[in-house]
């Protein structure tokens, strides 16, 4: 296990840095002077030329990769353009918004999709069976913003139920609950198909098992084997699953925060696209693609532990 | 399957006009299927004939039509600048089809071409470009195409381009599997034995067997490439205006949904549907095409 945890992480340590690499090169290719997009047009040359220093763009290529390099392994992530804070304290100040959103996002998906699929595996073939593999398809197939948009008209617009706007006021729990609701769901509306798919599946297999037939063998009650003995086993794969999902449910996140009109790491990133403030985009999508490796990791460790087959794949 | 591993058919063997109507024939058996099937058709229909189906131009400016809700004459509603919707939506089609189309053709390419290289090439180019192929995918993909967005500039290439790097290293990933698989089988070894190049080998005989399930994953990824267009399009960072795209007239319709809602549902319509049609279409082919497939994502 413990070889097997250093060879994965050695592994995320290496996709973390070509990111770092193939992001630094992106911005390091966009036309135009960063330091004369940050001044604006009525910069004299001399104030260019103190920027371009202050931001070391000044210096030879690699250099400025190196320092963008070591700075953003020890969390400088350099500062922003518009309000000179810190790209990190911004981004840090933003996450919390997102990561809300995204649990909520997995508490509708497994809420919802694990009694589903487990229903799904006991009646199969049955209609039931039918129609929830047809409304996961479904949910799987329509992308997060048009559910964004329609439950924003249905819910928010014409019936009121539920707010429109933002993340609600700062301190009232409830308050910030109902209005993470519709985006939450708009976020996770998918996933339910997933995990209903996956654990529907993974449920199938696991019923066929010897240990089943042993407890179905001793007249266990049917309830007691499905949830008991099959359920904890068919919902292991749904944990990698789920770790691949989060970064799914990441790019949601954006579609969701500017529809809803949420604060966030998303509608940060794009609001700092339109203004032409690069430190924030490269510092943030690097936070988002950081959260998104370590969140694999974490899931691959756990799926390791408790499954020894996997340790010996990589 | 294993009867093709032995005896490699070719394409052509494989794709007969018999077999095309045996497999329609088996997805219209299926309900789903039928209804994929009519979904999709409707939408290609619409797209290829949107001349002819309206009487509007798309990007006509008509401002004493604005804001109209819909009606005979116009089915869908109009927009802010008195647009015809549906007119709208039909051409809309044209770009979403042609973004797939295209982009899956470019992912398709490339991604076979490294997944080869990878598969049958030194180890240390294999493990660099599995390498290199998590890194990318360790992007969300929105977050991929706000940095793309930033570097090009917001156009049907940076879509396009968005496509390609979200596709291609799965697509290249299943042939590398598949051609680490092949490898090792007897008829390449007996074509090494004969002194085959190794351009030879991968052309004649790995690639036949690897592209089918392919081509069977690439066509369940469309309705994903359209998803791809029209947010990006919602966004921003597709179509300039006026070009229609589905995901710019949800974006016309989002800024002004309390006063009329019927601009967003017409821009949210064709992308479900369309969705929909492609992913049931999508599914019932997998499973009578091949059903070990069944059960991916």
């Amino acid at each position: 296990m413990f070889s097997y945890a250093l060879k994965r992480l050695g592994l995320s340590v290496a996709i973390v840095s070509l990111a770092m690499l193939l992001l630094f090169s992106m911005i390091y290719l966009v036309p135009g002077d960063p330091a004369a997009v940050a001044l604006g047009p009525r910069a004299t040359d001399a104030m260019r030329e103190a920027l371009r220093i202050k931001m070391g763009l000044d210096q030879p290529v690699w250099v400025q990769f190196w320092n963008f390099f070591t700075g953003a392994w020890t969390g400088d992530l350099g500062r922003e353009v518009l309000s000179d804070r810190p790209v990190a304290q911004v981004v840090m100040e933003q996450l919390p918004y997102t990561l809300a959103l995204i649990a909520g996002g997995i508490s509708w998906s497994v809420a919802i999709g694990i009694p589903l699929g487990c229903w799904a595996a006991v009646k199969r073939g049955s209609w039931a069976d039918r129609i929830v593999g047809v409304l996961s398809v479904a949910v799987i197939a329509v992308p997060s913003f048009v559910i964004a948009i329609y439950a924003l008209l249905v819910f928010a617009v014409s019936l009121r139920w539920l707010p429109a706007i933002g993340a609600g006021e700062p301190g009232d729990l409830g308050d910030q609950l109902t209005h993470l609701i519709l985006p939450s769901l708009a976020v996770g509306l998918g996933w339910i198909g997933y995990i209903a798919r996956m654990v529907r599946a993974s449920m199938l297999e696991v019923l066929e098992a010897q240990h089943i037939r042993t407890a179905r063998a001793f007249g266990l009650p049917e309830n007691l084997i499905t949830f008991r003995y099959a359920l904890t086993i068919a919902i292991l794969p749904t944990v990698t699953l789920l770790g691949v999902g989060i970064g799914q449910m990441l790019s949601s996140a954006v579609f969701a925060e500017i529809v809803f009109a949420r604060p966030g790491v998303g509608k940060l990133v794009y609001d700092a696209i339109l203004t032409r403030n690069y430190p924030l985009v490269t510092g943030a999508v690097l936070v988002t693609t950081v959260l998104f490796v370590l969140i694999n990791l974490l899931a691959d460790l756990i799926v390791g532990a408790l499954d020894p087959r996997v340790r010996s794949r990589l | 399957m294993s009867e093709a591993v032995s005896n490699p058919p070719s394409m052509a063997q494989r794709l007969r006009l018999g077999d095309i109507w045996k497999a329609t024939r088996r997805v219209l058996r299926e309900p789903l299927g039928a209804f994929g099937l009519i979904l999709v058709l409707v939408m290609i229909g619409g797209a290829v004939f949107a001349d002819w189906l309206t009487a509007y131009e798309p990007n006509k400016i008509s401002p004493r039509d604005r804001f109209q809700g819909p009606s005979l004459d116009h089915l869908l509603g109009t927009d802010h600048l008195g647009r015809d919707l549906f007119t709208r939506v039909l051409h809309g089609g044209r770009i979403a089809l042609w973004v797939a189309l295209f982009s899956t053709a470019i992912s398709l390419s490339i991604g076979i071409v490294l997944g080869l290289i990878a598969g049958y090439g030194p180890r240390w180019l294999d493990n660099l470009m599995l390498l290199l192929f998590d890194s990318i995918k360790s992007f969300p993909t929105v977050m991929l195409a706000l940095a793309l967005v930033t570097l090009a500039g917001p156009s049907l290439t940076a879509v396009v381009i968005v496509v390609v790097l979200v596709n291609v290293p799965g697509y290249a990933r299943i042939i590398r599997t598949q051609t680490l698989a092949l490898k090792e089988s007897e008829f390449v070894t007996a074509a090494q034995s004969m002194g085959a190049s190794s351009a030879r080998i991968l052309r004649v005989h790995v690639m036949p067997n690897v592209i089918g399930p392919l081509l069977i994953l690439a066509s369940m990824d469309i309705p994903v490439v359209i998803a791809i267009e029209a947010g990006m399009s919602f966004l921003g960072l597709g179509v300039r205006p006026p070009t229609p795209s589905w995901g710019a007239i949800l974006n016309d319709g989002f800024t002004a949904i309390r006063d009329t809602p019927w601009i967003a549902i017409a821009g949210g319509l064709p992308i479900i549907l369309t969705t929909l049609g492609f992913t049931f279409l999508g599914e019932t082919l997998r499973d009578v095409f091949d059903p070990r497939l069944k059960g991916r994502g």
